[in-house]
């Protein structure tokens, strides 16, 4: 692009362009600051008014989210040994002991499982599939592919009611693999769209060397192929894992306890008359930090892998 | 078509060299391949989708399995389509997904096009406003409400600021007339961003010697923007409007965390309602096929607009 080209814009243009983007990302901004400071607020000043931008740091949400805790009386206070530690100390001062762990950190778990479980699956198959529609002849390629996508197009709750049904006959109701499963298929139409289009991308004549110089079919995907769609590869399989990271509805109808990731538990967390606000903000500040990280890596693919590969820039 | 330069390799080479070419057919290979995805998907979509048909010609009840189930024919069809509570859902779900669109068209396409100036910093912008559309929406929601409680909530607070009215006065979420208001400014908050990273790559994909023959022709900005910008970009925005369109309509864990589709049932757009009558009445057949009819609803909708999409691409 040339520097002084007639179409480049203007100094005072971009000025002006430059102040009403940055104050519309800083109007975005807005609710990720403000959960995340209610996390590190106590339980008074998470709901004071006017809300306070100001207040002393507490790491009473984060204690609240990852333990269960009952009241207890003064007497029975005085007998108690002193507390351990700065969690106990905390928790005391309320009147309270802490009796164990919350059930946070098994939801948080069963989310890593389903959702790496899911991702390994689709990208196995998806991988697998999008080489075939990429490079042979498949009979009915286009309704096939176009099928793959149209099932996306299906409300979740509608799919879940014969799910439902399914999975209580087949006793995958509330298991991970049932909800690993259920998440690959529905991740699998977008692994299968943007795989194939990466590995489109890739020269054909690559692999027809390497079949001359005596690689079987299959050696040449895994020794060729495979290593030239790493970069696409990844940026799939991550957006595979923040789907299945996200997803709210299955998990919410399927899965009770055992198999149930954070998203439904976290709307859950119940304090003393209402909810623990300072608990559900730091719950929230765990669970949405991994994504977006990811999204900041991701940038670069990420229009291509929000239009199923149809924007590719 | 596809396969064909490896045919010719292969007929090309001399005999010893093409028995090198050995190993599994490609034929072979192909079905291998593709072969386990469309099991899954016959097992997980398919066979579900056959199964919700038939049940949708029932009086099932999945929560009383040893009930005898009778056919019923077509009446779930029937009294869904003439039931007046159906087309107030409808209507929620008209005007979440109406407004939702509108301001994200709009947000999003001023948004690109003022990127578009690159400025200095554009990049790192671009991907902080790009946060919200990634995250979880049933968190998102639960989050909102605590922005949105009259008097403590933020939002209230922010928009007391600026406009001197009591933040205790009002609830977004308690309001029958704001509620439908709060998951449309939620949702835009979410979304926007999406329909400007796709109107962004919309706008660089305009050739720049086309302004400068513009310019060169003395057209004013103005009719530039009108005869050029516009029609080069809306292709991709109509792309960005139909994400949005099937994704909206669909939506079910933002709008079910944020209002539960209260109050009363001014915010119960179709996927609440359809949870509330399969999962909650468990009236499974008649939900069977109010899904049937949801799905019939996008997939007509989508395919209509997809052919005006492509006209829109050949010109």
């Amino acid at each position: 692009m040339s520097g002084a080209s007639i179409t480049e814009p203007s100094n005072g243009q971009k000025w002006v362009a430059g102040s009403l983007v940055i104050l519309y990302a800083l109007i975005t901004l807005v609710p990720f600051v403000w959960i995340m400071m209610t996390g590190f607020k106590s339980g008074p000043d998470s709901i004071s008014y006017p809300p306070k931008v100001v207040f002393e740091p507490s790491l009473e949400g984060y204690v609240n989210l990852f333990t269960t805790q009952t009241r207890i009386t003064a007497d029975q206070r005085d007998t108690l040994p002193p507390p351990a530690n700065f969690a106990e100390q905390l928790v005391r001062d309320k009147g309270m002991i802490i009796v164990g762990p919350s059930k946070f950190g098994e939801r948080f778990v069963n989310s890593v499982i389903i959702g790496f479980g899911s991702t390994a699956l689709s990208i196995f198959l998806g991988t697998l599939a999008a080489y075939g529609f990429s490079r042979f002849k498949v009979p009915l390629k286009d309704d096939l592919l176009f099928f793959i996508l149209s099932t996306r197009m299906m409300p979740p709750i509608a799919v879940a009611i014969p799910i439902f049904l399914m999975y209580r006959s087949l006793g995958l109701s509330d298991t991970h693999l049932g909800m690993i499963l259920l998440y690959t298929a529905v991740n699998i139409s977008l692994a299968v769209w943007l795989l194939k289009g990466f590995i489109d991308e890739i020269p054909r004549e690559y692999e027809e060397a390497a079949l001359i110089d005596g690689y079987t079919r299959f050696q040449a995907f895994v020794k060729v192929v495979l290593p030239q769609a790493a970069t696409g590869i990844a940026s799939t399989a991550i957006f595979c894992l923040i789907f299945a990271w996200n997803e709210y509805a299955f998990a919410v109808l399927l899965t009770s306890g055992t198999a149930q990731t954070a998203p439904p538990f976290i709307p859950t967390i119940i304090g003393v008359g209402g909810q623990d606000w300072p608990a559900v903000a730091a719950g929230a500040t765990i669970f949405l930090m991994p994504v977006m990280i990811f999204t900041i890596l991701l940038r670069k693919h990420l229009l291509r892998g929000i239009t199923f590969g149809a924007v590719r820039k | 078509m596809t396969d064909a330069p490896i045919l010719r390799v292969a007929k090309a080479t001399p005999p010893h060299l093409a028995r090198r070419v050995r190993g599994l057919s490609d034929r072979a290979i192909a079905w291998i391949f593709v072969t386990p995805t469309i099991l899954l998907l016959l097992a997980i979509n398919i066979f579900p989708l056959i199964w919700t048909i038939r049940l949708s010609l029932t009086d099932f009840r999945a929560n009383r399995p040893n009930r005898e189930v009778e056919w019923v024919g077509l009446e779930n069809y029937r009294s869904i389509l003439t039931d007046p509570d159906i087309w107030n859902t409808m209507q929620a779900t008209a005007h979440f997904l109406i407004w939702t669109l509108v301001l994200q068209v709009l947000i999003g396409f001023s948004l690109a096009w003022l990127i578009n100036r690159k400025f200095r910093g554009s990049d790192m912008w671009t991907t902080i406003i790009v946060l919200p559309m990634m995250l979880s929406p049933a968190v998102v929601g639960n989050f909102w409400t605590f922005f949105y409680q009259p008097q403590i909530g933020i939002f209230n607070y922010i928009v007391s600021f600026f406009s001197g009215v009591d933040p205790a006065s009002f609830s977004m979420i308690g309001s029958v007339t704001l509620a439908p208001w709060a998951i449309v400014i939620v949702d835009t908050w979410m979304w926007a961003p999406f329909v400007m990273l796709i109107c962004l790559a919309g706008l660089r994909s305009i050739p720049d010697y086309i302004y400068e023959a513009a310019e060169i022709d003395r057209a004013s900005k103005w009719r530039q923007f009108w005869t050029i910008t516009i029609p080069m970009v809306l292709p991709f925005l109509m792309l960005a409007v139909l994400f949005r369109g099937i994704e909206n309509f669909k939506m079910f864990d933002l709008v079910v965390q944020l209002t539960g589709g209260g109050p009363g049932s001014t915010t119960e757009v179709t996927s609440i309602n359809l949870k509330r009558e399969a999962f909650e009445k468990w009236r499974t057949g008649y939900a069977s096929a109010y899904a049937i009819i949801l799905f019939v609803t996008v997939f007509g909708l989508a395919s209509i607009y997809v052919k005006a999409l492509n006209k829109v691409k050949e010109r």
